[in-house]
């Protein structure tokens, strides 16, 4: 299967007032060409900035890239200019938001927000973008769409507008689309309608999709691989079976375990108990470990490298590693 | 929109009205009389004067010949100065106070705002200091004594500029620049904070996610949204900035309305009075309404009539 992205041992620090906050600490990750990849976590543990950084979005000050290469088609994003980004954002790698309800501008036309991208970024006659624009409204299900061009971001419902954000994205047909979050904001029916655009649109385009989310409901439903994330790091990766019913991390094992489940009558979910550490100083070992039930000696001294379980599933934990007698004995007591 | 317009008007016409009652309250109020000043009058002239100006007749026989003469737009003639009729000294008057407030409008309104920019852009930056630390300074010297210092450098120690009247652009430099630094001060400080929160936005994010150019983030997509604070402040500086053309007027020798309307108060020349008040806040409740529409253009979400079922 052909790569389009590898993100490989991407760190990315704010510096701030407290001191440096210490994000994204060594994130490893591919994505597939035509493939959704989900990316889950407890709020904080570096999501958005890891897709911000994918986009080179992360603003600097305070933020940067410390480490770390992302390899897009072959090209490292890492390294390139901001003028050479520009190229890229909107045509090859598009975003979509969380909140339709502020990601659109109040002040123009829908028309004005879909065209600008192909305008920017392509030659083409205001005919021929206008053309475009009604396709991608009548592709995301927006009915009445010359019509609809001519409104105000106010005129419309949050799914409306997260159609709308969805068709600014895909105008230029680019090759990934990465979605922060994007149906957190919406309530129940549309957040079902807008997935199943997703998936209606991956079929027709077969654009490769990065998903952001904390709800496994929505990973379950449309993702072909699952990334867990804790603390800056990815801690586990699978395709969605693997994740769902083979899951090795404990991290993993708890997140799955707050999810309201049909099959098993518990009135109470059970989340995880204790807070992610604190990032300014993360620990160098396993992040997990202060509230790991399984956490061992060496889980406190030594980071657990990946083991890879199968071609596509990898478990960072010293559960899965068979070294972890050994190096414990290495290590420098304190 | 036009039935908006009809309805605003109405409250224009009220307002209106409750300023000329005020003004005449406040006119018969205040002791003294046009003729008093005048040593060589004695008490049968000064009679005379106030039977032939209709100033002997009751309050609200005076009161209703002032409504009369809003609503037919003829002051009358002046007390005070002889053969000219109040209309003849608005005529005068108007348009170089109109000069006036209208180039200090635009100078303040359009350096404010680029100086509010820039700020912005280079948040925290040299240039942010400078110039937040230049518009501190504007808000807080009072017209006057920036004219007097303006006067006192540029004039007479440099001999830069004509110190007085208003004949020529070299003219308007002192007195339009005391009179914008302290709204262009404002608008500066309020551009700025505003477009630092407004390129906090989702939607400029989004913009920067469709790979569009800073130029065109800033001024297609953030600029918009940041001057609908300045507007919604326009008519208070306006009000200021009229206020301040008195004063700024007297200064420089400018023969404006303010200067005759300073004067006519003194010199208790009630229709001059009556007529240049009615004139300014005419002027003024006018500007005010313009704001509004501008509002109105600048933020789509603002109706101004409601469409059945939306
Ligand atoms: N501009 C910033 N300045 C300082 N710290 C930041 C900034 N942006 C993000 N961070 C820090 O980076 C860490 C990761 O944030 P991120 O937004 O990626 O979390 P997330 O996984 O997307 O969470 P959520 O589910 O709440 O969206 C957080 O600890 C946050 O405090
Ligand atoms: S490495 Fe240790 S502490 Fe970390 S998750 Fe695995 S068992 Fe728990
Ligand atoms: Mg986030």
């Amino acid at each position: 299967m052909e790569k389009i992205l590898h993100v490989e041992n991407l760190h990315v620090t704010f510096t701030t007032y407290g001191g440096t906050v210490q994000a994204v600490r060594g994130v490893d990750f591919h994505l597939n060409k035509g493939e959704t990849l989900a990316i889950v976590g407890e709020s904080g543990c570096g999501k958005s900035v890891t897709s911000n950084a994918i986009m080179r979005l992360i603003p600097d000050p305070p933020g940067k890239i410390t480490n770390g290469s992302i390899l897009f088609k072959g090209q490292d994003l890492a390294k390139f200019s901001e003028k050479k980004m520009r190229s890229i954002r909107g045509v090859d790698i598009s975003m979509i938001f969380q909140d339709p309800m502020t990601a659109l501008n109040p002040t123009l036309t829908i028309g004005t927000q879909l065209m600008e991208g192909l305008r920017t970024h392509r030659k083409v006659t205001s005919e021929q973008a206008k053309k475009k624009a009604i396709e991608m409204m009548d592709l995301v299900g927006i009915s009445n769409p010359e019509e609809r061009l001519k409104q105000y971001p106010h005129q419309f419902s949050g799914g409306m507008r997260q159609r709308i954000v969805i068709a600014i994205a895909l105008i230029c047909e680019p090759d990934l689309l990465i979605a922060d979050e994007p149906t957190t904001a919406l309530d129940v029916t549309i957040q079902a309608q807008i997935l199943e655009l997703f998936e209606k649109i991956q079929d027709t385009t077969g654009v490769s999709i990065i998903l952001i989310t904390h709800d496994l409901g929505v990973v379950a439903k449309i993702a072909d691989r699952i990334a867990v994330m804790y603390a800056g790091k990815i801690i586990e990766t699978g395709t969605k079976r693997e994740i769902f019913y083979e899951p090795q991390h404990p991290y993993t094992k708890g997140l799955l375990n707050s999810v309201p489940r049909l099959d098993l009558k518990e009135d109470r979910l059970s989340p995880i108990d204790g807070t992610p550490p604190d990032l300014f100083s993360p620990p160098q070992a396993c992040a997990f470990a202060a509230r790991c039930p399984y956490a061992m000696e060496v889980c406190d001294k030594v980071y657990p490298a990946d083991t890879e379980l199968s071609e596509s599933h990898k478990v960072s934990c010293w559960l899965q590693d068979k070294r972890a007698k050994q190096l414990l004995a290495l290590a420098p007591t304190n | 929109m036009l039935k908006y317009i009809l309805k605003r008007f109405m409250i224009m016409l009220v307002t209106l009205w409750i300023i000329i009652t005020l003004t005449f309250i406040l006119m018969v109020n205040v002791p003294g009389s046009p003729f008093n000043s005048d040593q060589s009058s004695n008490e049968t002239i000064k009679a005379n004067l106030e039977a032939h100006y209709n100033l002997d007749a009751p309050y609200h026989i005076q009161y209703l010949n002032y409504l009369k003469s809003v609503a037919t737009f003829d002051f009358g003639p002046s007390i005070k100065q002889p053969n000219q009729t109040v209309n003849d000294l608005l005529g005068r008057g108007f348009p170089i106070s109109l000069e006036l407030g209208l180039v200090t409008i635009a100078v303040a309104v359009i350096s404010g705002i680029i100086l509010g920019i820039i700020a912005a852009l280079r948040h925290n930056g040299f240039i942010d200091y400078m110039a937040m630390g230049f518009a501190v300074l504007g808000i807080s010297i009072p017209n006057f004594i920036l004219a007097t210092l303006l006067i006192q450098q540029l004039a007479v120690n440099l001999n830069l500029l004509p110190p007085a009247t208003w004949s020529s652009p070299a003219h308007m430099v002192m007195p339009v620049l005391a009179l914008a630094t302290g709204p262009m001060a404002i608008i500066a400080r309020l551009t700025r904070s505003t477009m630092l929160e407004v390129l906090t936005q989702d939607y400029i994010k989004m913009a920067r996610a469709k790979g569009l150019s800073p130029w065109k983030i800033v001024f297609k997509h953030a600029l918009r949204n940041a001057l609908m604070p300045v507007v919604t402040i326009m008519g208070t500086l306006l009000a200021g900035i009229l206020t301040g053309t008195f004063v700024i007027e007297q200064i420089f020798a400018i023969p404006g309305m303010g200067k005759y309307f300073v004067e006519s108060i003194n010199q208790r020349d009630y229709p001059v009075i009556m007529g240049t008040t009615v004139f300014y806040s005419a002027f003024l409740i006018l500007m005010l309404f313009l704001v509004d529409i501008a509002y109105g253009i600048l933020d789509p979400r603002i109706k101004f009539h409601k469409k059945g079922g939306e």
